[in-house]
């Protein structure tokens, strides 16, 4: 835009200032209710905290097993991200180097799994996990790895659209050269493609690590006590007669470090792949 | 010469097939088998009984079909009401979320100082884990101890009594709100990036020619993004019609009535009263109409798109 006028500046300062406000109050509160004592959070709401204190960043471990809890996560979320980002980096290479038949069907269809609700194949997929495990012994449901399994194919779609952007954005004469050249086209993947994409790679990464860590629906089904995540554990401050709001906030805040940290580094990375596909 | 000898050997292969096997055979595993197995329990009379065993309960034909839209009985009724505050919620939320997006992308397009800052900020509802936010709102909502109820009647007196946020009607707005709080960002995003697009000289020759800043905008920023809010309202559409986490984080297990979106609903029907048949014929029920509202927004939007060129 050219020349906007003060009127026009004013406006964006109060419209930006109410929005920053709609945004950030949540977080405020997140923050400020962690270092309040129990009694502060359950009488009137108070702005100022009568005394800050830490403790219930002590708390929460002990209330609720808060520590398995953060480790089935990042088990569950860390492999989905790993599996989910080499499964995604062999497809991506497929359809970015190569014209196959039903190359179009392939991208199509994977899409659109994006497009069903979650609801529609939780309860299915419930019942086959709880099936293979009646007649194989296989246990998927209630382990991390049916969890795992599961996760990595939520990311996978975005995964592999945003990969054949970046891998379609490395010139195709490197690789080529380098399979005349005699290298496989595994070396070629490896050697020339995959460095070129790192920042794609990462981000990728980085989303698959946020969907699996903030899935609530089919962790509540898919998990038992051992297996847990956090987004179902959280849940675990609220009692029959009490809930917790400093430790519940307190968990929020520290179960939300590791993924706002990574979203809020990579952010160029992984707006610019969101939205590569809508823009262009 | 060399290239050619390159692309030779890449169409000969049969190696693309086996670079997309893996993720061929998870699709199939976790979305396509199961919405087969889906459609074809939606057939079956699936009660806790024959959950161990799944196969062997009895077929009962379109029964599950019939429970769902026999509008008169109680299980359709709920249903129906489900599908129209779904609706509702879903125009709201998208609505609300794409105007706020559109306007922040908007007033965000020139440079200021502090904008990086902000739109950092603008990032943290997308950012932030469903569960650890929306847990936060609704702290928030809590009638005694909360935030809202805090400011509307202890401080700015606006309510005579302390409302309920989270049952009853005002649940609406509760979810409304959070759902809001946490896609405008996204749009904000996608038409940040579409903004980017926008060449400068457009702007200087119609400054030129003497366009306030509301015609730049009428003129030139709308129409550029409209290929970007094609794409952008479609995917918020699913996105918020489908949306679990928010009501279920929000309400727990099941939603008060004002505000029963129809995930919800199906999860209450299939896993509370262990009613998997019911479950997934409402779900089948529910990806009819997602497809044919995808499929009439696609026909419309991609004649209109012709018309334009």
């Amino acid at each position: 835009m050219i020349n906007p006028p003060a009127s026009f500046r004013w406006i964006r300062r109060i419209v930006l200032a109410l929005l920053a406000v709609f945004t950030l109050v949540p977080v405020g509160v997140m923050v400020s209710s962690s270092l309040k004592p129990l009694q502060d959070v359950q009488g009137p709401f108070r702005w100022i905290p009568s005394t800050l204190t830490v403790r219930p960043y002590f708390d929460i471990w002990k209330t609720v097993p808060l520590g398995r809890y953060f480790i089935n996560s990042i088990i569950v979320a860390g492999g989905a991200t790993i599996f989910s980002v080499i499964v995604a980096i062999l497809a991506a290479y497929g359809v970015s180097r190569y014209r196959f038949r039903g190359r179009r069907l392939f991208t199509v269809t994977v899409l659109s799994t994006q497009m069903f609700p979650g609801i529609l194949f939780l309860l299915p997929l419930f019942l086959i996990f709880v099936n293979i495990g009646n007649t194989t012994g296989v246990a998927l449901y209630g382990s991390r790895g049916g969890l795992i399994l599961t996760y990595l194919t939520f990311s996978l779609p975005f995964s592999i659209w945003m990969l054949v952007g970046y891998f379609d954005s490395i010139p195709r004469d490197l690789d080529e050269a380098a399979l005349v050249d005699g290298c496989g086209p595994v070396r070629a993947l490896v050697r020339i493609i995959i460095p070129a994409a790192i920042p794609g790679i990462v981000a990728v990464a980085v989303y698959a690590f946020m969907t699996a860590w903030g899935e609530v629906l089919f962790a509540s089904v898919m998990t038992d006590d051992e297996t847990r995540t956090l987004a179902v554990g959280l849940q675990g401050y609220a009692t029959l007669n009490d809930v917790y709001w400093n430790q519940v906030m307190a968990a929020s805040l520290v179960v939300s470090v590791p993924v706002v940290a990574g979203f809020l580094l990579l952010q160029r990375y992984l707006v610019a792949g969101l939205t590569a596909g809508a823009v262009k | 010469m060399r290239q050619r000898l390159g692309r030779l050997r890449l169409t000969t292969s049969g190696l693309p097939y086996l670079l997309l096997l893996p993720a061929l055979l998870l699709e199939l595993l976790i979305h396509l088998v199961p919405m087969v197995v889906g459609i074809v329990m939606s057939f079956k009379q699936l009660t806790q009984f024959f959950i161990r065993d799944w196969s062997s309960a009895p077929w009962t034909g379109l029964g599950n079909y019939h429970l769902a839209v026999d509008f008169s009985a109680p299980v359709g009724q709920s249903l129906l009401n489900s599908f129209w505050v779904t609706c509702a919620f879903t125009i709201l939320a998208v609505g609300l979320s794409w105007l706020v997006g559109t306007t922040a992308a908007i007033m965000m397009q020139d440079a200021f100082r502090g904008r990086g800052l902000l739109r950092a900020a603008f990032l943290l509802p997308y950012a932030l884990p469903v569960y650890a936010a929306v847990i936060t709102w609704s702290f928030m909502f809590q009638r005694d101890t909360g935030l809202i109820n805090h400011v509307l009647h202890d401080q700015l007196h606006l309510t005579s009594d302390r409302p309920f946020w989270l049952i009853g009607d005002n649940s609406f707005t509760a979810l409304v709100t959070v759902s809001v709080w946490r896609s405008w960002p996204f749009a904000f995003l996608t038409l940040t990036a579409g903004l980017q697009n926008i060449p400068r000289e457009l702007y200087e020759a119609a400054a030129m020619d003497g366009a306030g800043i509301w015609q730049q905008i009428r003129r030139i920023t709308l129409p550029s993004l409209r290929p970007v809010n094609l794409v952008l309202v479609l995917v918020l559409f699913l996105w918020t019609f489908n949306d679990f986490n928010t009501p279920y984080v929000l309400f727990g297990k099941s939603a008060p009535e004002a505000s029963d979106l129809i995930s919800i609903h199906i999860y209450q029907s299939s896993f509370v009263t262990w009613n998997f048949g019911a479950g997934s014929a409402m779900s089948v029920l529910l990806l009819l109409f997602l497809l044919l509202v995808t499929s009439v927004y696609l026909f419309i939007t991609s004649r209109r798109r012709g018309a334009d060129d």
